[in-house]
């Protein structure tokens, strides 16, 4: 039978690896604790992919890699598939997950948000910013299962509408 | 009607809904990497382990209480008691033995022999001094802190350092009564 804990055990434990590293570490250098917690998702990643690929043949292409992201790995990990693929076969790949699981307890505080409507306020609000510090450890994590499939690549995250969820990957050539 | 009271860990960890412990178990290892690269101290290591613990504590007490249904434990023997058997098991599902109470029954150990936090885990030689399991004593202490009870969680015994066992020695400080805000009437 396949270990398991509870949910909340790596929901909080994600809450304070992020808080500790944009609150306590480097709270005025967004950039810097950024990297930081992608650099913990690609580890994350690729030790990950080594397990759920150890008994499967070499993917033909790349889109085959992703498909096993979008349905295979995702399961493992979220309890579901990703809900949608577009490519535009050039190496662009977009994954979206229309409740993504790491997101779905996220809301972001509406009085924060009246702030942002002040054309004032420089680039993305405050709030925006604190719940993409989230997503650099899921985009660490797929660019770490794909580099270990020997598929280097960018990744990208895109919350337009919470709690959907846009991974852009891009291939690099 | 059934009575209500504590369910066993067993039911809860049943009931809740749980994930894939690879996942979790690589996470962790991942920001204890992460940690001793950016820190390059395994003291100051330990000390954010514990203080992500801490933390991660103070909210897991709640979902505890609500979870678990239990009500005010009569003493610190019930408290040690409650962590090991429905605590341990409904978040990480495993349980934990309580033993070596001193006479004063404010001092005991809890004793972990499965402990998924280390599943793949091997200590290289330059991680001497590494608590590596160190959030968990901050759990602990950070849960009993939000019911009242100071304590002091440290280990006496780690698989990793070549024990048998992990043993964690819970003392209780004090308790620490329950204060009203009358602040705001004076």
């Amino acid at each position: 039978m396949v270990r398991e804990v509870a949910e909340s055990c790596v929901d909080t434990m994600l809450m304070e690896m992020v808080a500790m590293y944009s609150g306590r570490f480097y709270a005025n250098k967004p950039e810097l604790a950024a990297r930081r917690i992608e650099a913990i998702g690609y580890q994350v990643g690729h030790q990950l992919s080594e397990r759920y690929t150890m008994e499967r043949p070499r993917f033909s292409d790349h889109l085959e890699a992703i498909k096993f992201i979008c349905k295979d790995f995702w399961s493992e990990v979220f309890k579901k598939q990703i809900d949608n693929l577009k490519t535009n076969h050039r190496g662009t790949f977009v994954l979206q997950d229309n409740k993504f699981r790491w997101l779905s307890r996220v809301s972001i505080d509406p009085s924060s948000e009246k702030e942002t409507e002040d054309p004032s306020t420089p680039g993305e609000s405050k709030a925006a910013q604190a719940v993409s510090m989230y997503l650099y450890f899921p985009c660490g994590i797929i660019r770490g299962v794909l580099s270990n499939l020997g598929i280097p690549c960018a990744v990208s995250a895109d919350i337009s509408s919470l709690p959907t969820c846009s991974f852009v990957i891009r291939v690099k050539a | 009607m059934a009575p209500v009271g504590p369910r066993s860990g067993d039911a809860i960890f049943s009931s809740i809904d749980r994930v894939n412990a690879e996942l979790f178990t690589l996470t962790y290892g991942a920001i204890v990497r992460q940690l001793l690269t950016d820190l390059e101290d395994v003291d100051e290591v330990n000390k954010q382990l514990d203080q992500m613990g801490y933390n991660i504590g103070i909210r897991l007490i709640d979902e505890f209480l609500a979870k678990s249904g239990v009500s005010r434990c009569v003493d610190f023997k019930e408290t040690a008691e409650m962590i090991a058997k429905v605590g341990f098991k409904m978040f990480l599902g495993v349980t934990a033995s309580v033993s070596s109470w001193d006479a004063d029954g404010t001092c005991c150990s809890i004793i972990l022999e499965d402990n998924p936090l280390v599943d793949f885990v091997e200590l290289p030689d330059t991680c001497q001094g590494l608590y590596y399991c160190n959030v968990l004593s901050g759990v602990i202490r950070g849960a009993l802190e939000m019911v009242s009870m100071k304590t002091e969680v440290t280990w006496t015994r780690d698989a990793l350092r070549g024990d048998d066992a992990y043993e964690l020695q819970v003392k209780l400080l004090k308790q620490v009564a329950e204060e009203y805000p009358y602040k705001d009437d004076e």
